[in-house]
């Protein structure tokens, strides 16, 4: 039986991992296989480990303002190394104006405060399927 | 994926070539079976949760990376109620996974109770008919009896530290037997000395001879002699025919896991007991 595997991931300066932490055992208590890297993670580092993992779904916790450059190039290398098809997912504190410029540049849902944990859940597992 | 590029090691397919190893078993037999047999060896590093094996794998990993391909899988629980994993043994990979040399997959046990997950036999397997020439596997952390990674390993590293007991627990039998060298992990902290002499003291009183390296996996300290003596210890096996040993237990021990897994899943569409021993009666008497 294939199992739902979901990265969840912290990239670049950002210190404030509780979100993460909690995210990810609820994924964990709905029966998904959830590969946590923990603080500080490059682009680079988080496509290959999406890569190495072949992670259903990428996930990015960022609360440091830097949503932008950290999602361009995450979906850049993505495309290089030929695993574009895995839809990445960002939660945190992502302004309202740029929720609309992330996705048409192609990240497939963002979380922002005050999503519920079912929604959460419910959102990754649609996305899974689809993938 | 294709054929040529799983030879090759490309690891996008081998990547994928392991999701269809953990979630379809007959599919993982032909994908196995259509790749030619290569030799590899398992390094299997075990010992309790927190001991510092998956920090220790770090750098063991890369001193095998610059002799030839490693891979490296790491096992974590998964839930026996929801079914659910936190895999975080990657976390203390950075170095490893950032060397780009080093194929790093996290597997959930799945249900499994001896410390391993149950497509590790064939994951192995694949890799190293990639290959993969060596194949570090890591156990979940395990208690006094979860010892299947001595069916799966050519080498067995027990990974101890400071703070687990006196030598009473050193003389149950079980986890403490199946170690080919012993690791005392976190030198640092007080009382290494004393459980490196322990185990010393154990071992003697059993006539068994082996090596014990004390390591500190946060700085390296030591890992290199660690290394070292894996590849001793492997080379020596070698010559004296016990990797081949190994080899004939591990295609048993896989044979038998893809056997227990297909009468699960039959037991689970409601074939009867009765049944299943029925057929396996007729299949005997037929020779």
């Amino acid at each position: 039986m294939k199992k739902t595997r979901i990265i969840v991931a912290k990239p670049g300066l950002d210190g404030h991992d509780r979100g993460a932490k909690i995210v990810a055992m609820a994924l964990r208590d709905a029966g998904m296989e959830v590969i946590y890297t923990g603080l500080r993670q490059s682009p680079s580092d988080i496509v290959n480990t999406a890569l190495q993992e072949d992670a259903d779904v990428i996930g990015l916790s960022i609360l440091s303002g830097a949503h932008m450059r950290i999602c361009d190039r995450l979906l850049e290398l993505m495309n290089e190394k030929g695993i574009a098809d895995k839809p990445v997912v960002v939660g945190g504190i992502i302004p309202h104006d740029d929720v609309e410029i992330l996705k048409k540049k192609g990240i497939a849902e963002v979380f922002g405060p005050g999503t519920s944990l079912k929604q959460l859940e419910q959102r990754i597992k649609e996305l899974a399927e689809k993938k | 994926m294709n054929r040529n590029d799983l030879l090759s090691g490309d690891e996008l397919s081998v990547s994928k070539a392991l999701t269809v190893v953990e979630s379809d078993r007959v599919a993982a037999r032909s994908l196995i079976g259509s790749l030619p047999e290569r030799e590899y060896y398992v390094i299997g590093i075990t010992g309790s949760s927190g001991a510092g094996k998956s920090t220790l794998v770090n750098w063991l990993s890369v001193s095998f990376s610059d002799a030839s391909r490693t891979a490296v899988l790491a096992i974590d629980p998964s839930s026996p109620f929801k079914g659910g994993a936190f895999l975080g043994d990657r976390i203390r990979m950075n170095r490893a996974s950032r060397s780009g040399k080093i194929l790093i997959r996290s597997m959930a046990s799945r249900g499994m109770v001896g410390g391993l997950s149950p497509s590790v036999f064939d994951a192995v397997e694949l890799l190293g008919r990639c290959g993969y020439h060596y194949i570090i596997v890591e156990t979940v952390g395990v208690g006094q009896a979860e010892t299947d990674i001595v069916n799966l390993s050519d080498v067995v590293v027990l990974v101890l530290a400071p703070g687990i007991g006196d030598e009473i627990q050193m003389m149950k039998a079980g986890i403490m037997e199946i170690g080919d060298i012993y690791t005392v992990n976190k030198m640092d902290i007080h009382g290494a000395d004393q459980l490196a002499n322990r185990i010393r003291s154990v071992l003697d009183l059993a006539d068994v001879k082996r090596e014990i390296v004390k390591t500190n996996s946060l700085t390296g300290t030591n890992v290199d002699r660690l290394y070292q003596l894996l590849i001793g210890e492997l080379n020596r096996r070698e010559k004296s025919g016990k990797i081949e040993e190994s080899r004939q237990r591990r295609r048993e021990i896989a044979e038998l896991n893809t056997a227990f897994s297909a009468l699960k899943e039959a037991h689970s569409r409601g074939v009867k007991l009765e049944a299943i021993m029925e057929c396996i009666n007729r299949l005997r008497e037929d020779g």
